[in-house]
């Protein structure tokens, strides 16, 4: 089925088999393996991408339905030059990551929260990263990593949240 | 080498692996893309037991893009049987059930197709006639003379049982003022990693070449696929540049590797197989330990524990692998941080019609220190002494290091007592328990819990030897590669895939010690296993000790062939110059600098020393420290290293809803000279995270008819941020002197004392009601029936 896909600012029309994933879409349609899958049943938010900016489980949507929808993954918050976003930066200052497996996830629910709350206390950070599991770091380095993004992006006057660290 | 005199090691520097990760540029095993690639689904059993009367796979064979589907007759046929740890040959095992199905959720035949997708449709359409057999799932029920033997031509479900005796257990019983027994019991856990285990298989018939990328942490893996598929050890090639997605001991796909191994050569395409969800829960043959502890402890009224009596029954699962060898780690550390005179120890391992049983984090220390914890906090509470007062009676001194153990192992070194009193003080310890009273006096439920444990590491496998005495290992080696290159660049070379240790961090940071380099100019590889050094994989809270030793005296090898290239170009004697961050420094203040001793290494044989050989490289083999002999009377040095960890939790919850919330959460941790901090803070509080989804969530459970009822993360429940509190550490460093940098493990740290922490302060909780909940996980539903049956009995 032809579909409309609006990924990371590219548009491309390609052919979705209709029962096929959003996620399945991103990596095997696309390429883009940024976005892990876990396990494909909505719980551990290893596949959670951002549709129209919200964090969204790219496991619990097909991809014909994501048609016209504005899709970021991983893979669109850096230029791909070596360069970090400021909340990737983060997560490296703070070691929030281990395996790496579950960190794109993590890295876009907390772009999710920072979109809306600049200042996020510690229960609302946790509260924002409680549909990602974590199996490696037991999430305080990740929480550390939020808080700092957020710091950043508050005391700084160019950055936001998304935008390349030069 | 003083921590004042190093540059790099224990400094807060990043972790270089983790810029590819936020990229989400991590090389996953199922982010490769292999044209042709051919994909797996598998038939799985529904029942716990059966005999296969017979396979019907025309219907799936004749739908479009089906290419083979594979029996375990057919497999059986061209493969040997996995490893077993044990001497049990006739507990035969093949990725695919042989005639006999022997757990619910065990493979029974593999569709390959072109998608995965179409792989799924056509395994739907494979029938599968069976008869029904008994089956058992308890272990005790296991151990009855009269039950099933899961495999018949073994004769009885018994893989192991084996007793240990000692010192003087019969003396130091009847000698003791006091006695008590108790049960406990640890959960069938595991460490269940996000990413599932996955693997992919290209034969190359003109190379005669297997190569095989996995999501794999497994020691010899190269050598067990050879071993299986009957090929020479040089026709296996593991790619170790693949990034694991979380393993923490499990992912060992052995079986799933054989089976994509054998179709990739006979259908001649590259063989994928990711395991889903459901596949990797009840059939990735990855569930923990699951024991039964009984245990006897003498003792006297001043609390002076004199010796234990433990039998610990383990159930395995369907068949062997490794799973017994869990009995046999903790061995190394039987008697926990203590000095307890005399040990009788018998490990007993059943099979069972559950899923197979592998490695999860700390090799079964983590339960035995469960059940010494709680023997401790008994004794304490028959004797009406303090929990703490008790432990501190019975700690190992640190003026007695090295101190040996009754069962062999002399521990490296410790400061027991300064890292609890550290703990206590940073905690207020006396406002803790203020506070936990204030708590009931709320009417809520309170406790504290402690734990006093060790994490031995260094792993040499010496527990393999002990258990089963026609296998003769005595080492556990590891091996690095340093090179400098001919313009002046430095490069390591480690053996082995990660799953987010960081191992290339370590590895950078010792060399960049030794040779004075700035790490983050310092190049880390991952060649593949035909192209490696000898190495043993990331088990046993290994790598800091054997993969940190054995890249820091590479380097120190290398420092020494510049130090004899300057010398000799100054005509001076290589014992009076100096080296200091890449030059070399004469008495007189004569210097030859980096470029010029890369000049003479790599292009000027006539300028170099004889007996200096040319191109600047050096390997070093790093034997585990300590591992020198076999077993003798039932004794061994098991590990080299002891860590040690002191929890102190603070746990609150409602007496009638029983929701656990941890309110407080410190830990004292020695594991020696650090290496890099952020990773030894991340391992700990990540292991802490695990061992609270051990105490609190998280188990494999089998209802009476034999089937899984824990198959996705709905059911199988792991913490999130909202279980997982803010812990704080307290750090304290007793370097080891076995190490190069006083070094020891820390990869199981948090994991090995936290559910022993948190079930002692649930028991501590339940204390005013004079009742205890002895089996991990401690579910809220069980809790709080307690409660209540203690309020109606009283």
């Amino acid at each position: 089925m032809k579909t409309e896909l609006t990924v990371n600012g590219q548009t491309r029309v390609i052919d979705v088999e209709p029962r096929t994933t959003l996620l399945d879409v991103l990596r095997d349609g696309l390429g883009l393996t940024a976005t892990h899958a876990g396990c494909e049943h909505g719980v551990c938010g290893a596949c959670t991408v951002l549709v129209d900016g919200e964090a969204v489980r790219s496991c619990l949507i097909l991809g014909v339905q994501a048609d016209g929808l504005d899709i970021r993954t991983v893979e669109g918050l850096t230029s791909g030059d070596g360069a970090l976003d400021i909340v990737q930066d983060a997560f490296c200052e703070t070691h929030g990551l281990q395996c790496g497996y579950c960190t794109s996830g993590m890295i876009l629910a907390a772009h999710a929260l920072l979109r809306v709350n600049a200042a996020p206390d510690e229960e609302e950070i946790r509260e924002a990263i409680s549909g990602n599991i974590c199996r490696c770091t037991g999430y305080q380095q990740i929480v550390e990593a939020i808080q700092l993004a957020a710091e950043r992006i508050r005391t700084s006057n160019t950055l936001k949240a998304g935008e390349v660290v030069k | 080498m003083t921590d004042q005199q190093r540059r790099f090691v224990s400094t807060n520097r990043r972790v270089r692996e983790d810029r590819r990760f936020v990229a989400g540029a991590g090389r996953y095993v199922a982010d490769l893309d292999m044209p042709g690639t051919l994909h797996v689904a598998l038939v799985a059993s529904t029942a716990p037991a059966a005999r296969i009367l017979g396979i019907d796979a025309s219907e799936a064979l004749a739908m479009e893009g089906v290419v083979d589907v594979l029996t375990g007759e057919e497999l059986s046929a061209a493969v040997t049987p996995l490893m077993n740890g044990l001497d049990t040959p006739l507990v035969r095992r093949f990725p695919l059930a042989v005639g006999q199905i022997r757990y619910a959720g065990e493979w029974v035949a593999a569709v390959v197709a072109e998608s995965r997708a179409l792989a799924e449709d056509a395994a739907e359409k494979v029938r599968v006639r069976t008869e029904a057999l008994p089956f058992v799932i308890d272990a005790e029920a296991a151990l009855e003379p009269d039950a099933t033997p899961v495999h018949p031509e073994h004769g009885s479900n018994l893989l192991l049982d084996r007793t240990f005796d000692w010192g003087p257990v019969a003396e130091d019983f009847a000698a003791a003022e006091e006695r008590l027994s108790l049960r406990v019991t640890w959960g069938r856990n595991s460490t269940v990693p996000i990413e599932t285990f996955g693997v992919i298989a290209r034969w190359n018939p003109w190379e005669e070449m297997l190569d095989v990328w996995a999501s794999i942490q497994m020691p010899k893996y190269a050598d067990q696929i050879a071993r299986a598929l009957k090929l020479p050890g040089n026709a296996v090639r593991v790619h170790y540049d693949v990034d694991v997605g979380g393993s923490y001991g499990v992912k060992r796909g052995i079986k799933h590797t054989v089976l994509v191994a054998y179709l990739a050569r006979k259908l001649g395409r590259p063989v994928r197989l990711i395991e889903d969800r459901l596949e990797n829960m009840r059939a990735g043959d990855a569930q923990g330990p699951e024991r039964i502890f009984d245990i006897d402890v003498a003792f006297d009224r001043d609390g002076t524990v004199r010796s234990m009596k433990m039998r610990a029954l383990d159930n395995a699962g369907a068949y062997a692998g490794r799973a017994p060898f869990q009995l046999g780690k903790p061995i190394g550390a039987i008697v926990g941080p203590y000095r307890i005179g005399s040990v009788q120890y018998r490990a007993m391992s059943v099979t069972t019609n559950k899923a197979v049983q592998e490695a999860v984090r700390g090799f079964g220390q983590a339960p035995t220190n469960y059940a010494i914890e709680t023997m401790m906090d008994r004794v304490a509470a028959h004797l009406g002494i303090d929990r703490l007062e008790l432990r501190r009676r019975n700690l190992i001194r640190a003026e007695e290091f090295p101190y040996t153990i009754p069962s062999g192992s002399t521990y490296d070194s410790g400061d027991y007592h300064t890292v609890i009193d550290k703990v206590l003080a940073h905690a207020d310890y006396e406002a803790l328990k203020a506070e936990r009273d204030r708590l009931r006096a709320e009417g809520l439920c309170a406790g504290i819990g402690i734990a006093a444990c060790l994490e031995p590491s260094g792993g040499n496998s010496s527990f393999e030897p002990l258990l089963n005495e026609k296998n003769r290992t005595s080492t556990w080696m590891e091996g690095s590669r340093v090179t400098i290159d001919a313009l002046g660049f430095v490069t390591v070379a480690i053996h082995t895939t990660s799953s987010g240790q960081g191992h290339e961090t370590l590895a950078a940071t010792v060399v960049g010690e030794e040779l004075g380099i700035d790490p983050d100019r310092i190049r880390v590889t991952r060649p593949d296993s035909l192209s490696s050094l000898p190495g043993n994989s990331p088990v046993g809270s290994r790598m800091a000790i054997m993969l940190g030793g054995a890249a820091a005296r590479a380097a120190r090898n290398l420092k020494r062939q510049l130090v004899a290239i300057g010398a000799h170009a100054m005509g001076i004697d290589p014992d009076t110059a100096s080296y200091e961050a890449g030059t070399i420094t004469a008495p007189d203040g004569r210097s030859i600098g980096w470029d010029e001793l890369v000049d003479i290494g790599h292009r000027r044989f006539h300028d170099l020393p004889s007996g200096t050989n040319p191109g600047l490289t050096a390997s070093f083999i790093q034997q585990v420290p300590t591992g020198v002999a076999l077993p003798k009377d039932g004794k061994v040095q098991m590990y080299p290293c002891y860590s040690f960890e002191f929890h102190l939790v603070l746990m609150a919850f409602d007496p009638v809803l029983a929701k656990p919330e941890i309110r407080r959460y410190v830990i004292g941790h020695d594991c020696g000279t650090v290496i890099n901090p952020h990773i030894v803070r991340g391992m700990t509080l990540g292991g802490i995270a695990h061992g609270i989804g051990a105490a609190l969530l998280e188990e494999f459970t089998y209802d009476e008819g034999g089937q899984l009822m824990t198959q996705s993360f709905l059911d199988y429940l792991m913490p999130s941020s909202h279980e997982v509190p803010s812990v704080e550490i307290v750090h304290h460093c007793t370097p080891s002197p076995l190490t190069e940098f006083g070094q020891k493990g820390s990869g199981e740290s948090g994991y090995l004392g936290a559910p022993a922490a948190i079930s002692g302060a649930v028991q501590d909780a339940l204390s005013p009601w004079g009742v205890t909940v002895d089996k991990l996980p401690l579910r809220m539903s069980t809790i709080s029936d307690t409660i209540a049956d203690a309020e109606t009995a009283a």
